[in-house]
Order: structure tokens, then sequence, then C-alpha cells
């Protein structure tokens, strides 16, 4: 049985996870997911910063025994993307058979379907990865 | 009495993208299974498990935003046609203007109009910009066709979408409207009834009332409305829910087969519905010279026919490499059997 929905928790987050929006402090450290103080120096003059979404798989591994939610897209792969731009992303890959995957694999951020709250919920789109393009 | 549609203000497209889903199944592994050894197509996209119309109008959009090379907060409205909508009620266009980053200054709506929706919005979107009412306007068309398992509509049911971003025409428009017509009549050739989960047709009835008759009558007086005739274009897109009956319309009107198989992307991709052909106008813009003139006619079920006449501009040639293209898309594919397929569809009960 799936969680129950929280509408406003996930609303919240809608921009960050379409778009992938971040955070960049005034002595130009960026991070994600956004946050008012910088986790690297403190600084509290923070703004909103939107990665490119290209990066590459640090590692991953295949999710077989899913949490509830998720049970329809098993076997799916969750990896640790570096972001170009530095920053570490936890994000599913998608698009990708788990014997193509490699360490050091160019991906790009897409916008898919991560969840759907049972058949009357509301359906959560957020960032995943996919090789690049050509 | 002018029947043509055409705004005050001249409007062009500013930019344009595409998307299909990289999963494909042969029709031969569709006609496996149900015992048909016939087809009207070579194989069809599949959406993956975590794509809906949504995300695949989404990924179009983007790629027309990357062309037009605007400010995503300039563009007025955003408009969804589709007949696959994620939601029954809350609207599609919504998600989009957030994540390509139009709101909250911007309005959306979700047009139906089975396989038309998509040029349905276009035609709005260029009278916003004509009217002066905007500057900037998208209309997206995407589907993740429905077709009931072992109709023959299953063959053909597929998947992708585009996008297109109009604006006042300009040196930065890499087309331009010559003017618009739309044919409608009621036509019950097709439909679904609410909380249904497959489409009905009316079976032959769906050639020669609906189908032939709105796209010819729409292309014949789009034509003569602006006083040109079928060797003053050099493409020709119309509608495609098989490989056979755009060839057909083609024959009719005169039209050589040449000019119509570049837009014609159904035998690879299948019947993308709204988005068919708004992915083969992007198909035909992706090769295009400055100057080339597109007939582009729709058709939705129900029934009617969108046509336009389009005329190519200089600005296609720096532009069409900003995104990737139809055919990068056509290309990238990974076959799948019909267990796959029936998973990716969502056939199972867990």
């Amino acid at each position: 049985m799936a969680r129950p929905m929280q509408v406003s928790r996930y609303w919240r987050h809608f921009r960050e996870k379409y778009r992938l929006i971040g955070g960049k402090c005034e002595n130009g450290h960026v991070f994600f997911p956004y946050r008012p103080v910088c986790p690297v120096c403190g600084s509290k003059n923070v703004e909103e910063y939107e990665f490119s979404g290209k990066g590459k798989v640090l590692t991953w591994t295949i999710v077989r025994n899913p949490p509830s939610g998720f049970e329809y897209y098993k076997p799916y792969p969750l990896a640790l993307v570096q972001l170009e731009e530095g920053p570490v992303v936890l994000a599913q890959l998608t698009d990708v058979d788990p014997e193509e995957i490699h360490e050091g694999m160019e991906v790009e951020a897409v916008t898919r379907k991560v969840r759907e709250f049972e058949e009357d919920g509301i359906i959560l789109y957020a960032y995943k990865f996919r090789p690049v393009l050509k | 009495m002018r029947k043509l549609l055409k705004p005050k203000r001249e409007v062009g497209i500013v930019g344009y993208g595409a998307y299909v889903p990289m999963y494909r199944i042969k029709a031969e592994e569709i006609g496996r299974v149900w015992g048909v050894s016939s087809f009207p197509i070579e194989e069809k996209a599949v959406p993956g498990l975590d794509e809906d119309a949504l995300t695949i109008g989404l990924e179009a959009a983007r790629n027309a935003l990357k062309r037009a090379g605007i400010d995503p907060k300039l563009i007025r409205a955003v408009w969804f046609g589709s007949e696959s909508k994620p939601y029954a009620v809350k609207p599609t266009g919504t998600v989009i203007a957030e994540a390509i980053g139009a709101t909250p200054d911007v309005s959306t709506a979700d047009f139906e109009f089975a396989c038309k929706a998509g040029t349905e919005a276009l035609q709005t979107a260029i009278s916003f910009v004509g009217s002066e009412m905007a500057d900037y306007a998208m209309a997206i068309g995407a589907d993740t066709a429905q077709g009931r398992p072992g109709d023959h509509l299953e063959f053909t049911a597929g998947a992708g979408g585009a996008a297109f971003i109009v604006g006042p025409k300009s040196s930065e428009t890499v087309a331009y409207f010559e003017g618009s017509y739309s044919y409608v009549t009621d036509t019950p050739d097709f439909w679904r009834r609410q909380h249904e989960h497959y489409p009905r047709h009316g079976n032959r009835f769906t050639g020669e009332p609906a189908y032939f008759h709105h796209i010819i009558n729409a292309a014949k007086t789009l034509m003569e409305e602006l006083g040109l005739t079928v060797n003053d274009f050099d493409y020709a897109v119309f509608h495609q829910p098989n490989v056979k009956f755009p060839l057909t319309v083609a024959k009719i009107l005169g039209i050589p087969k040449e000019k119509v198989l570049p837009g014609l992307l159904t035998g690879k991709i299948g019947n993308t519905y709204s988005g068919a052909t708004m992915v083969g106008v992007s198909a035909v813009l992706d090769i295009a010279k400055p100057g080339d003139r597109i007939l582009w006619v729709s058709f939705g079920s129900g029934a009617g026919s969108d046509a336009f006449s389009v005329v190519v501009q200089d600005a296609i040639e720096e532009k069409r490499d900003l995104a990737p293209k139809v055919k990068d898309y056509v290309e990238r594919k990974k076959y799948i059997d019909y267990a796959l397929y029936a998973k990716a569809r969502r056939k199972f009960i867990l």
C-alpha cells in the first residue's frame, strides 16, 4: 500500500524537481537541492541556480525490491550523478538497460513520471537522467 | 465571403521541437500475438513506463525553446492538444508551463479534438499573436495513443509530439504562416466515451466520409483562398493514421509522393495522433530550404481538418541545429516484445 499522499509536500518542490533548480551563494558555490544557507561556506546570500542537466554517472545500483508506489518500474537504476557544475544528485536513470550503465557514462536530465499516488492521486513528475542523445 | 483565417499581424514560427520515445514494437510482433499477418505500418513508438503525453510534450516544448532562444517569461500562452491527457481534470499545460519557466504570466489550456488538437492549439496561438494580444504563444500536440488490444488500431497507435512557439513574423522566425483554414462537420468516425479505456471507430466509415472528405476540402479551400495550386508547394504533410491514407490524399490532389515522404513518419513511429502532423512538419523543417512552401493539413475524428500554408525563412539554417532533430529520435530505438509493451502500457494489474 502506498503511503498517504501529501500534496503540499510535493507541490513545494515542483519547480526544483522539474527544472533542476539549486542554489548559488555569493562566493560562487553551487549546490543542489536549494537551501537558504550555503552548505560549503555558510553564506546566507544565496540565489536560485538552474543546472544544465548534463552530468556523469559516479555509481549506481539496480532496485529490484522497490518501496511502495514504485513496483511497476522494477527493475530500475538508481544512480549518483555528478552534474557538470559539481554537485552530486541521487536520481533514477531512464531509457537505459542495466547492462548498459557504466561509471562515467554521460547523462542528461529529463523530466519523467516518478510516482503515481494510486489510481486517483496526483502524478509526481521530476528529474531523471538518461544517456545523452547522440 | 472570406474563409481564410489570417490575422492582421503576420505570424511565424520562432521555434519548433519534437520528441519521440525510444521504445519500438514491430507490427509483426503485435501480429504474432493476435494472428494477423498484414500490417499498415512497419513499427511504432511506445512510451516508456515513466512517459506520458505530458512528458512527451514537455521535451518537445524544451526543444522548441532551445530553437526559439527567447526568455520563457515572454510566452503568454502554453496550449496543449492531446487525447491522452494524464489527468481527466487538471490542465497538462500548467505542468509544462511551470517546467519550462513560463509561469505565472501565462494562459494555459488543454485542447481536445482527436488527432487535430495540436493544430487547433496552433491556430489559436496564431490568433493570439496575430491579434497583438501577445508576442509569443506555444502550441503543443502530443499523445500516447490508445488502441484496444487486438483491434487493428493497436498496430498504429503510437507515441510522440511536437511544439511550436509562434511570434510576429521577423528575421527571427524560421517560417511564417500565409494563412490557415478549418473545415469541420459532425461526423462520428471515431470516439471514446467518458471513463472508457479504449476508443471505438466506425471501421470503413473512417476513410471516405471522414479522413478524405475533410482533408481534401480543407486543402482545396486553403489553396483557393490563397490563390495557390499544388505546384506551389515543395512539401505536403497530411494527417497520417497509417502510411496509405496520406499518400492516397496526395494522389487525389496531384502531389508527387516525393513531397510527402519527408514528413510521413507513421511507418516508423506509428500514428502520434495530436502530434502526427506537427512531428511531420518538424521533420520537414529539419531539412527544408528558405523559400520552401509547406502544405500542412491535420485531421481530427469527429471530424475536422486544419490546413496551413507555411513558408520557410532564412533563420531555419541557423536554428535547426540548436535542438535534436526528428531523425535523431526516430533513429534512437530499442525494440521490445509484446510482453514488455504490455507492461509499458500498464496492462497488468499488480
